[in-house]
């Protein structure tokens, strides 16, 4: 299997464009170093691409036509007493490959779309260095082949993350982004390092495949001291993947750890849609994929907890959604709603059986809603460009300003609206399948979520593209606005995948199993969702097409509600509330109060002690020799009297 | 005879060279101050690899009167390097002065006093030793001719000395009075801790501890530090008082043995003080070779507590300790004098911004003043470490405890040197200055010597094979 090691090329590519960049940007000219970054990162996507290729067709199975997970390429890194070591390497199998090819073809799209969109940019050059520190640490974290290898691309991709939205420090309100995100993130992290901990011990093994093979064995000593210890009623293996979910759930935006996500959007666009929409974010998912062998065999509870969690964040965020009216907030929430079905697609899906079946629908919307919220992003960057406002009242009726973005933003839409036969419509209802089998409830949540998110994403359409002109820009003003031939084609690529992701037979290539799964088509079963997702359009057709008041009667309508929903359920304000009010002054103020006037104080009176002793016997040294010598002789006789009479 | 010259093959090879400063002097003109500086510093390190490549014979001659061994040519070795940088780093100020040739001299008579003092095996030849380092070592002092201060140095150190010299032969009688002989060889076993005895080693020991600047002897050494030219502080702080530890170490593990009780007892008291005393009097200084004497005052606290150990561990710790200390120390002094001679400033506000003009030399200093400090990984760190060490094998946890507190007081103030470099800055910018060659080359050696021992253990375990304790 000699020919994946080439694998290794794909992260390091992007990371020599970032050296390259990060030494040498500033003496680049124009564009140059946009090209040069691109260029590494083609090569990237090809050997990604190539490796889908040759992995899935051709020498992928094993001799019972099964999938099988390839290493490649590993070396010991940290050599530990008692058999633990630390490796680094990298590892093949099918969720790895489907996310190599995700990354690498966004990222490229995102690195063709900045030539344009970010030119002019005084850190040019220093944009697309953090454009390869991205996308070498997102690879590498796919391609980990244990926890703690995984947990240092992780914290990479955050620090990645960081940069690029701090990426205007000039702006008070980005650098507060970068702060937020990296702060709750780093929170979630903590947890994550908690389950790692708790994980290897339990297990002797930090290695994903021992790891699965050994706490999934019933008969297995791991899995018998890992459930058979516990705290507060839960095993210690349910505590770990719980920890190990919170990492995920704060790199991926659930619910309650959701808050940066739209501030995040403080970034560059192109960046919102690399990473705050296709990658980074779906970490998460990947994570909880990436276990999922012992979550659903041996810790049934903390499957439970994903598939709640990811079910809330959904509706929760999709509520939301409907009330904002910065079109990139909209968007971020809109993520954070669709990273909430993957999520619980994952949480219903059990070890076996057709339930099993929600694994691989969580990876196909995965990939789909890659393709189409990037384009979603990209389109909207295109949009703020043209009218120089994130503010969805600023726009309008753009449609003949913007002709490319106003089809390929439609086509996303429609895909994540659920629309036959865009790609999101596919995934949807493979989840929903899923979702039905096990867990009705989820099943309702999920068919509202869908309705709701028809409707909004269809508001932000109809506001941008329809309606009223906004009085604030001419037409005259937004002609030649939509960007050169680099800009477009990052559009229509992606929005031909939007088109056609759904077609590809996703079961055949990514299942728990490794063998071919046939994913859920019925068209009984799509009556509900597509009818319900064609009843958000319209509402949202009617409402915003052409200016109207129905919108306010209802806003009017739901009252506290519609109120509550704007103001984001006042999530930000309780998180203040908890980190001010009850952090800073209990915990904090009295252990600063502690730190000042004892540990300072004790240290100042160590200080003080010592300026004092040496204030007094300063007068000692006269500078007097007869004196000096009147010390010596005192001293003498007194040691020889001691010495002779006491100590004798 | 061929033997007789190996064995006083360093003791000869200074004689040689001060009969050729002598001749010198009598023949040579004032232009010759930068032959005889280049001469020196050429000559020294030949009569160093002299000694290496020729090692004095193990054993004893002239009656028992002279030892050597391996150790005590590696110290004499370790002593002749510092003077070497000494003598590299003190060319800029000798040029400017009238009587260079007089300078070697006497450096040199103080150093061969001190090879005697280290190959003495008698008490008589002990005592002619010492003087022969001291007297010298008084004039030295007074080599500023023409600034008052100096002068005056130089009375205190032969007054003090005169005085610490007189209770030491007073104690040297009354040990032969009590014991019938001087001989260290035969010494031992005729100690039986009579009081008379007690009386005798206790006098002796205040002679040791005179020179080392064990508190409460120490009043002298601030008041000749501060008055004496740069150079000579660095002397008399490095090369006299090094050599001092060793003889105190080896002395009090061989000759005083039967006593260990009692001067156990006594070197862990004045430890205590040593330490304390030396840093509350360096917090307050304001001037650099004030703070270093009192600095080098509490070094001395560490070293009695290295010796306390009564092992092996005790004597090697102590002769790496100076090893580390010569270039630690020389490095400081070396910037100092370079300071010095160009701006006569001698302060620690003298130092505000110097980082800003001269960046390399305040590295250098830095760094010395964290190797005194005991900061990893500078060597000093190392030095300290086997030190305590040392100690700790006697569980006597009180001393260790005020050794650790002390090195944070210690930390203080060799910090705040570092911050009048690098942080203060000053009204009057300091001009830049431009070492020549032979102080760039001592600077070099004393860099790399704190930067390297501290990694190089064969340097250790090397003292540590020469070694013995109680």
């Amino acid at each position: 299997m000699n020919m994946f090691t080439q694998a290794v090329w794909i992260p390091l590519l992007p990371f020599l464009s970032f050296l390259l960049l990060g030494f040498f940007g500033k003496y680049l000219k124009g564009t140059t170093a946009g090209w040069l970054a691109t260029v590494f990162l083609l090569g990237a996507a090809a050997i990604s691409f190539n490796i889908a290729y040759e992995y899935f067709f051709l020498f992928g199975k094993d001799a019972n036509g099964v999938y099988q997970t390839i290493v490649p390429l590993k070396m010991t890194w940290l050599q530990f007493a008692g058999g633990l070591s630390i490796d680094m390497g990298l590892l093949i199998d099918p969720i790895a490959v489907m996310m190599l090819v995700v990354v690498t073809f966004i990222s490229l799209m995102v690195h063709l779309y900045s030539l344009g969109y970010m030119k002019g940019e005084e850190r040019f050059s220093t944009y697309y260095a953090y454009l390869g520190l991205f996308t070498f640490s997102m690879l590498g974290l796919v391609l980990s082949v244990n926890l703690f290898q995984i947990y240092i691309f992780w914290e990479l991709v955050g620090v990645s993350s960081f940069l690029l939205i701090g990426f205007y420090f000039d702006r008070a309100s980005a650098i507060a982004a970068a702060k937020k995100a990296f702060i709750v993130t780093r929170f979630a992290d903590l947890g994550f390092l908690i389950g790692i901990l708790v994980l290897s011990s339990a297990a002797g093994t930090l290695d994903f495949q021992t790891l699965i093979q050994r706490l999934t064995d019933s008969t297995g000593e791991g899995l018998h001291t890992a459930t058979a210890t516990g705290f507060l009623g839960v095993s210690a293996l349910t505590w770990g993947l719980l920890l190990i979910f919170m990492g995920g759930a704060g790199k991926s935006a659930m619910f309650p750890l959701h808050i940066w996500l739209p501030d995040a959007m403080e970034g560059p666009t192109p960046v919102s849609a690399l990473i705050h929409a296709a990658t980074m974010v779906v970490a998460g998912v990947y994570l909880v994929a990436r276990l999922f062998g012992i979550f659903a065999f041996s810790a049934p509870g903390a499957m439970e907890v994903v598939a709640w969690v990811g079910a809330i964040s959904s509706l929760f965020a999709a509520v939301i959604a409907c009330t904002q009216t910065d079109i990139k907030r909209v968007l971020a929430y809109s993520t954070m709603s669709q990273i909430g079905y993957m999520m619980f697609a994952l949480g219903v899906s059990g070890g076996s059986g057709e339930a099993v079946d929600g694994f691989t629908a969580a990876n196909f919307h995965l990939f789909t809603h890659a393709m189409f919220k990037a384009l979603l992003f990209l389109g909207a960057g295109m949009v703020i460009h043209a009218v120089h406002s994130n503010e969805l009242k600023d726009m309008g009726g753009l449609r003949k300003q913007l002709p490319v973005t106003h089809l390929t933003f439609l086509i996303a839409c429609l895909a994540i609206a659920g629309v036959p036969p865009f790609a999101g419509f596919f995934s949807k209802e493979a989840i929903l399948h899923a979702a039905h089998l096990t867990h009705p409830a989820i099943y309702w949540i999920g068919i509202i979520t869908a309705a709701l998110t028809a409707f909004y994403m269809f508001r932000l359409y109809f506001g941008i593209f329809h309606g009223a002109t906004s009085s604030h820009h001419g037409d005259s003003h937004h002609h030649g606005h939509e960007g050169d031939f680099f800009q477009k084609l990052p559009l229509i690529l992606l929005g031909v995948a939007s088109m056609t992701a759904g077609f590809i037979p996703f079961g055949n290539f990514v299942s728990f199993s490794g063998r071919p799964v046939e994913l859920h088509t019925d068209l009984a079963f799509s009556i509900l969702p597509v009818s319900l997702s064609l009843v958000g359009i319209l509402i949202a057709a009617w409402f915003y097409r052409k200016p109207s008041e129905m919108p306010d009667k209802v806003a009017g309508f739901f009252g506290s509600v519609f109120t509550a929903a704007r103001q984001k359920f006042y999530i930000d304000e309780i998180y203040l509330f908890i980190t001010r009010k009850i952090i800073f002054k209990l915990i904090a103020a009295p252990a600063a109060w502690f730190d000042r006037s004892i540990i300072d104080g004790t240290v100042n009176t160590f200080g003080v002690a010592a300026q004092t002793g040496s204030e007094s016997i300063s007068d000692l040294q006269t500078g007097k020799v007869q004196s000096y010598a009147a010390w010596f002789v005192g001293a003498t006789l007194l040691l020889i009297i001691v010495f002779i009479y006491f100590i004798h | 005879m061929n033997e007789i010259v190996q064995f006083m093959l360093p003791e000869l090879g200074l004689t040689v060279l001060l009969f050729v400063l002598l001749f010198v002097r009598i023949v040579g003109k004032l232009e010759l101050a930068g032959q005889v500086c280049q001469l020196m510093n050429i000559a020294l390190p030949i009569l160093a690899l002299c000694m290496w490549f020729m090692p004095a014979p193990e054993g004893a001659q002239f009656g028992g009167m002279m030892i050597s061994s391996k150790l005590i040519v590696t110290e004499k070795l370790l002593l002749l390097v510092g003077t070497w940088i000494i003598s590299l780093f003190s060319s800029p100020w000798l040029r400017g002065h009238r009587h260079p040739a007089e300078f070697y001299m006497l450096m040199l008579s103080t150093l061969m006093g001190i090879f005697f003092l280290l190959s003495s095996g008698d008490f008589l030849l002990f005592f002619l030793a010492l003087e022969l380092s001291a007297i010298p070592l008084a004039a030295l002092c007074n080599f500023d001719l023409e600034k008052h201060v100096s002068g005056e140095s130089a009375m205190k150190m032969i007054f003090s000395s005169a005085l610490s010299s007189g209770i030491l032969l007073f104690g040297i009688s009354l040990l032969y009075g009590a014991t019938g002989t001087l001989s260290f060889v035969q010494i031992p076993a005729l100690l039986d801790g009579s009081p008379l005895q007690i009386m005798a080693f206790v006098m002796i020991f205040t002679g040791f501890a005179f020179k080392l600047s064990i508190v409460p002897f120490h009043f002298w050494t601030a008041d000749v530090y501060e008055g004496a030219p740069v150079p000579v502080t660095a002397f008399l702080s490095v090369i006299s008082k090094g050599s001092m530890a060793f003889v105190f170490v080896s002395a009090l593990y061989t000759v005083f043995r039967p006593l260990s009780e009692i001067w156990y007892i006594a070197i862990t008291l004045l430890a205590v003080i040593s330490m304390t005393v030396g840093n509350l009097f360096a917090i307050r200084q304001q001037n650099l070779k004030r703070f270093l004497a009192f600095s080098s005052i509490a070094q001395v606290g560490y070293l009695l507590i290295g010796i306390s150990g009564s092992s092996i561990d005790g004597m090697s710790s102590v002769v790496y300790f100076v090893l580390v200390y010569v270039f630690s120390n020389l490095a400081a002094f070396a910037v100092i004098t370079l300071v010095s001679s160009a701006t006569s400033r001698e302060t620690i506000d003298g130092l505000k911004g110097f980082h800003a003009s001269n960046p390399l030399l305040a590295w250098v200093l830095a760094l010395a003043l964290f190797s005194l400090a005991g900061i990893p990984p500078t060597a000093g760190f190392f030095g300290k470490f086997f030190l305590l060490t040392a100690g700790a094998a006697k569980w006597n946890s009180p001393v260790l405890i005020v050794a650790a507190l002390n090195m944070v007081v210690s930390l203080y103030y060799y910090l705040r040197v570092v911050k009048a470099m690098f942080m203060d800055s000053s009204d009057d910018t300091m001009i830049r200055l431009t070492p020549n060659v032979s102080v760039q080359f001592a600077l070099l050696l004393c860099t790399a010597g704190i930067l390297l021992l501290g990694f190089y253990s064969p340097a250790y375990e090397w003292i540590r094979s020469l070694s013995f304790g109680i």
